[in-house]
């Protein structure tokens, strides 16, 4: 019985599908443990060590380098404020500030109810649309402590505040853990075929075979 | 509710010059299967599959696309770095775009993800590379979901898979995510990561993952925009695209300014004839420091460049002459700072990030960066004490020996000192945190000294100490 749920069983069978050498899946199967569960559990570690031919040990040693990776219970909506350089100029420690003071608590920790966790990041690629947010890695744009007080009423309302980040996302905000909402599907019949690099023999069939030059 | 909805991410503004990357950016909806299609899409992967594949190698080559994730390295030479007759060979995307002040790959992921697509296929055809590893940061969601969209599409409808419109070329394309670390930008750290490690750089050589990569296989590494361009230059010829830009950074480069001008944005930019006055001042683009202000000093190519200041703005948009005169293109993102900008607070904020994403492998840069960020904190917080400037210095020295790469100081008739930087590290991290330093402390040493000595010559941390109820007596 897989710690997976079924539907999640099926997702993670396709993504070890992709991959070459299956090690490979260790972090997307990360990502898919935290949908599941919202961090990353000891019980997902271990399924994920016996689906990729590693150990537990292993999974926690490469994922414990990755910042999204959490190891611990964290908030349903993980607020990402920039400070790097152009979101500095602009009021990104501001807006930290703003944040950490409206929700009650200090960048990395978690409000008491368990709805947000606040993190002081690095630069996330929005940087002509500073100062900027992200909830779940959903962006707001060009943001203010007011566009962030909307954006936490929003959530504590049920609403979606997506459109607010006028970032191109919209409909339901997903809940921590959930990345892309759709996945590459690759249909059965259309694929060239994953296979270890040790059973490849010789120049793929659209290569032309070398010249072997003549030796004089 | 004001802000209306969009459907994609704002940033890029038209600047009405010639288009490449950004030919469908008119189109709100640029991004799907149907736009692209009626838009020329494919177009290039057509014309590469009707000929050889070392013919559509030669095209790139002679197009000298410049690498666009930062050392600007061109694209057909590393192409052509794979060993002979070593197969399976495999093809890694880098979309883990996390360099500061960039913001350009994010929009070609989120707004044209079949341009990407499309340019991968050509080089995996090229190449004869039979597995592309796109790998997406883990922080763009949106674009993980564009892509992924448009990969189902284009297996569907026989662009990528077995036999690719027929023919028996043959290519899987695998969208991964990343998880958040940005030295994973680096192509042995993305290869480790793909692997399923942690994402550290390799020690060299191998310099080029050509040689030995992904699986211990021949693997090319290209950065989102290089490949986004493959598409045109199979489109339209080699010597279209040398008709743009200069003789040795052909074609065009977006370019993302962002801080203290009055219209930041994305720009396409043909590289070489364009200054940076020109993308800060003109019309058509940033249109200036923001109002009653005036600028102080900016950052040409990300984070890890050396700082440039106002008798910079006249190099054009050039890699060599950008390197010649001490610093770097970069990934094209360019900070601009006006005279508000506390230079200590700024060049603080760009160490204290290669502090936080050092991946720890060489201790020169492990310790290294987090001394310096320690030091900067403790002057910032008035502590500093006046032996820490040369002390920064030297720390710097330690993780990159000899005269840094630095900005001519005209005012003290100093030359620049050319990029790059030499390393005791393996790879550029630990030496890019020297640059905010040794930019800031060379022009702007008064506002470091400011900061620990007091113009009474009464040192600051001992003023602190004098007025602190815990210090006092002591």
């Amino acid at each position: 019985m897989s710690w997976f749920d079924a539907a999640n069983e099926r997702t993670a069978r396709e993504i070890l599908s992709h991959y070459p050498r299956p090690k490979s899946a260790v972090i997307p199967l990360l990502h898919l443990a935290q949908e599941q569960e919202g961090w990353v559990t000891p019980q997902a570690m271990s399924e994920i060590a016996a689906m990729t031919g590693t150990t537990a040990a292993e999974v926690l040693g490469t994922g414990s380098f990755y910042e999204m990776f959490k190891f611990h219970p964290v908030g349903k909506y993980i607020v990402n404020i920039c400070t790097n350089i152009s979101c500095q100029l602009l009021g990104g420690e501001d807006l930290l500030n703003h944040a950490e003071s409206t929700l009650d608590v200090r960048a990395g920790g978690t409000t008491d109810d368990g709805l947000f966790t606040v993190e002081d990041v690095e630069c996330v690629a929005a940087c002509t649309e500073a100062p900027c947010f992200t909830v779940n890695y959903r962006y707001f744009h060009r943001a203010n402590a007011e566009t962030f007080d909307e954006v936490v009423a929003d959530i504590r309302a049920g609403r979606s505040p997506l459109e607010r980040g006028a970032a191109g996302d919209i409909g339901e905000l997903p809940e921590h853990g959930t990345l892309g909402r759709i996945r590459q599907h690759v249909p059965d019949d259309r694929r060239a075929g994953v296979v270890p690099p040790e059973e490849v023999n010789g120049a793929p069939a659209w290569m032309p075979e070398p010249v072997v030059e003549e030796a004089l | 509710m004001t802000s209306a909805y969009i459907p994609h991410a704002a940033g890029y503004v038209d600047n009405g010059g010639p288009k490449i990357v950004t030919s469908r950016f008119a189109h709100e909806d640029s991004f799907t299967f149907e736009r692209f299609l009626a838009t020329g899409g494919y177009v290039g992967l057509r014309a590469a599959l009707a000929m050889a594949p070392e013919d559509v190698h030669a095209q790139v080559r002679e197009a000298t696309l410049l690498g666009r994730g930062g050392a600007g390295f061109p694209a057909g030479v590393k192409w052509g770095f794979c060993p002979e007759g070593v197969w399976p060979r495999y093809l890694v995307v880098n979309g883990d775009e996390s360099e500061p002040g960039t913001y350009k790959d994010r929009l070609l992921m989120e707004r044209d993800p079949h341009q990407l697509i499309e340019g991968c296929l050509i080089a995996c055809y090229a190449l004869g590379l039979s597995q592309c590893f796109l790998y997406v940061r883990g922080e763009m969601a949106l674009a993980q979901e564009r892509i992924a969209v448009a990969l189902n599409e284009a297996y569907t409808a026989g662009y990528v898979g077995c036999n690719v419109l027929g023919t028996d070329f043959s290519v899987d394309i695998t969208l991964h995510w990343g998880a958040g670390a940005y030295i994973v930008g680096e192509e042995t750290a993305l290869i480790e990561s793909l692997e399923g490690n942690r994402g550290m750089p390799r020690l060299k050589p191998p310099y080029f993952p050509a040689a030995i990569g992904l699986y211990g296989q021949p693997t090319i590494v290209n950065n989102v925009e290089t490949l986004a361009n493959v598409p045109w230059i199979m489109a339209n010829g080699a010597a279209s695209y040398r008709k743009m830009g200069s003789e040795s950074s052909p074609g065009t480069r977006l370019f993302a300014v962002s801080g203290h001008v009055k219209r930041p944005g994305v720009y396409e930019v043909e590289q070489g004839v364009t200054t940076f006055r020109d993308l800060f001042y003109g019309e058509t683009y940033c249109q200036g420091i923001r109002d009653g202000h005036e600028l102080k000093m900016f950052i040409p190519g990300g984070g890890s460049s050396p700082w440039f200041f106002t008798e910079h703005l006249d190099l054009p948009l050039e890699a060599k002459e950008v390197g010649a005169a001490g610093s770097m293109l970069g990934s094209g993102a360019i900070i601009v700072m006006d005279e508000t900008t506390d230079a200590v607070k700024a060049c603080h904020r760009m160490v204290r990030f290669f502090a936080r994403e050092s991946c720890g492998k060489c201790s020169p840069c492990r310790e290294g960066t987090s001394w310096e960020e320690k030091i900067l904190a403790r002057i910032l917080a008035g502590h500093g004490r006046p032996s820490d400037i040369d002390l920064l210095l030297d720390v710097g020295d330690n993780i990159s020996p000899g005269p840094y790469p630095v900005a001519a100081h005209a005012a003290e008739g100093l030359d620049a000192v050319p990029f790059p930087p030499r390393q005791t590290t393996i790879c550029p991290l630990g030496p890019s945190s020297v640059a905010p330093i040794t930019s800031t402390i060379r022009r702007f040493r008064h506002e470091f000294e400011s900061r620990i000595t007091r113009s009474d010559g009464i040192p600051v941390s001992a003023a602190n100490t004098a007025n602190s109820p815990v210090g006092a007596g002591s």
